[in-house]
């Protein structure tokens, strides 16, 4: 497929978010369960939550650039019975909303903030799986079609998240960053793991489709000679990367080194030095090596329609 | 149930692009939008088209055969491109089973693009709304048009009669008929998307000449015993008839 950046960016924005939003409310859990002894006061779960809402909201205006139509979008909440899409649709505006109203029972001190955390913690989860599920449920794009691939779309998130809640806890709460500070270390090594496992079974795929069955002609070698046009088509951009296979290659080992092995060096290291500069700088790294493991996912999926589209004349 | 679909037959095809042009043709002139053609004349030409003709070489030199693979929206049964659509714009009829797009809810988010293994929507650059193959919707039922026009444009311009229209639920029917006794079979059988178009395999061209055919043996004269009849080896005035 040929990435669109402007799903990287939505998918990348709201995966911090939902990861962010998640954390707080894992904090705020915590302290009503008398686990941990930090007790952040209110103002932190408001500009925490602000925080949210900005990536997701931003992530949002994102979105509206893959749209053709964006004056039609609210109409895209019609088939949720049906559409993965359409889920979306309606799943991220709850969690910003609910995300908005935990921000603001916080602020005026309103007591139902836990059950606020709670939907909206079940609502980042949800958000989570609708994302995943856009690409999983697609079966013939084969390097998406695996629980994995909404695995990814959660532990990437999270990770993501909880680096983002660490370099902002040690802003106020230094204890507390050292509790966020290893859970993000624990999760980005559970995301290196998850997504070493998709790479690996991606490169094990074995294409189900060939040219064979895409034209029924039953011969071990065919060539195409002509794909019915010459200046290109919307089947020959928006289903290929037109990029090298090196360029891939090392996109991969760029993301594997900026999402996961450096993010968990300078979390390390910032923990160990109580250092905020340091944690910001693993969330700036990590997401810009998410971004390249986006970018790769989409670009490493083989959509079956290039098989017709593979020489000009 | 009907379930309206085109059969094409590789055997006949010429890859002669009329079905491409008079398809553009028709369905760039309706009510329903015009289809992009950017740079016609100049590099890079590109545009929407709802068929194409691809060609196919099969085989390794000197024994290949040249296919010509017109393509187009195969209208399938179970079609992955209509569920995943989220503003539902994306349908499959239930009277005809032609699978069509509503223009107007389209947001032009390509996901049903996506989800087609063949390739066949194609998002026009300039309406930004997914288009493709209706099959004609506004020729086959429309009344203005004398009844042997109401087919879809593609299968009125085929030279060859490569494009058989036909309901392929009704057995009597021509294109069932052509699938049944042709050897139609669907592309991609194994993502189960059940395509209602069918292609019609190559046929082995074969001289049927017999021996007789040659000496003309039925020549009345020698028939009657006027003349003698001769040895099929006599060298004969032009090579092929003795007579």
């Amino acid at each position: 497929m040929n990435p669109a950046f402007s799903v990287i960016l939505l998918t990348t924005l709201t995966g911090a978010a939902q990861g962010l939003f998640l954390a707080l409310f894992g904090c705020e859990l915590a302290h009503a369960l008398n686990l941990s002894a930090p007790t952040p006061g209110h103002d932190f779960y408001v500009v925490g939550a602000l925080i949210s809402l900005a990536l997701s909201g931003a992530g949002l205006i994102a979105s509206f650039f893959h749209l053709g139509r964006p004056e039609r979008a609210w109409r895209s909440a019609a088939m949720w019975r049906t559409s993965w899409l359409s889920r979306e649709v309606i799943v991220l505006p709850a969690f910003m909303a609910t995300t908005a109203l935990y921000a603001l029972g916080h602020a005026m001190g309103w007591p139902l903030s836990l059950a606020t955390g709670a939907i909206g913690a079940v609502l980042a989860l949800a958000l989570f799986v609708c994302t995943g599920m856009i690409y999983a449920c697609l079966k013939f794009l084969q390097e998406w079609a695996t629980p994995l691939t909404v695995i990814n779309y959660m532990v990437l998130g999270c990770a993501s998240g909880l680096t983002l809640a660490s370099a902002y806890a040690a802003l106020s709460e230094a204890e507390l960053m050292f509790v966020m500070t290893s859970l993000a270390i624990a999760l980005t090594l559970t995301g290196l793991a998850t997504r070493s496992a998709s790479l690996l079974r991606n490169a094990r795929l074995r294409p189900r489709s060939s040219l064979q069955t895409a034209i029924g002609i039953h011969h071990p070698r065919i060539a195409q000679r002509s794909q019915g046009l010459m200046g290109g088509s919307f089947n020959t951009r928006e289903f290929f990367h037109h990029k090298t296979l090196q360029f891939l290659r090392s996109v991969k080992w760029t993301f594997l080194l900026l999402a996961f092995v450096l993010p968990v060096l300078l979390l390390s290291a910032g923990a160990a030095t109580a250092s905020a500069p340091l944690l910001w700088l693993a969330f700036a790294v990590q997401y810009i090596g998410l971004l390249a493991e986006r970018w790769y996912f989409f670009a490493q999926a083989n959509h079956p329609q290039n098989l017709y589209y593979q020489t000009i004349s | 149930m009907t379930q309206l679909a085109l059969v094409i037959d590789l055997n006949v095809c010429v890859g002669c692009q009329a079905c491409v042009t008079s398809c553009k043709s028709w369905n760039t002139s309706g009510t329903a939008g015009s289809l992009a053609d950017l740079n016609p004349y100049d590099e890079d030409p590109t545009g929407t088209f709802f068929n194409r003709v691809q060609t196919f070489e099969v085989g390794s030199y000197p024994n290949t055969e040249t296919v010509h693979f017109p393509k187009s929206c195969l209208h399938c049964e179970d079609p992955p491109c209509v569920p995943v659509c989220p503003t539902g714009a994306s349908y499959k009829r239930a009277e005809d089973g032609i699978v069509l797009v509503d223009y107007d809810k389209c947001i032009g988010c390509k996901y049903c693009s996506w989800a087609c293994p063949y390739g066949v929507r194609e998002l026009d650059p300039e309406r930004k709304e997914m288009t493709k193959c209706t099959l004609c919707v506004d020729r086959i039922y429309n009344e203005a048009l004398p009844e042997r026009d109401r087919k879809p444009a593609c299968v009125l311009a085929c030279p060859t009669s490569a494009r058989i229209f036909g309901d392929v639920h009704d057995p009597d029917s021509s294109a069932s008929k052509a699938i049944r006794e042709r050897g139609g079979y669907q592309l991609m059988p194994e993502w189960g998307t059940e395509p209602s178009n069918h292609y019609l395999p190559r046929r082995k061209t074969e001289m049927t000449i017999r021996p007789d055919q040659i000496v003309r043996t039925d020549n009345p004269l020698k028939v009657d015993g006027l003349k003698p009849m001769p040895d099929a080896s006599t060298p004969a005035l032009d090579d092929a008839a003795s007579w």
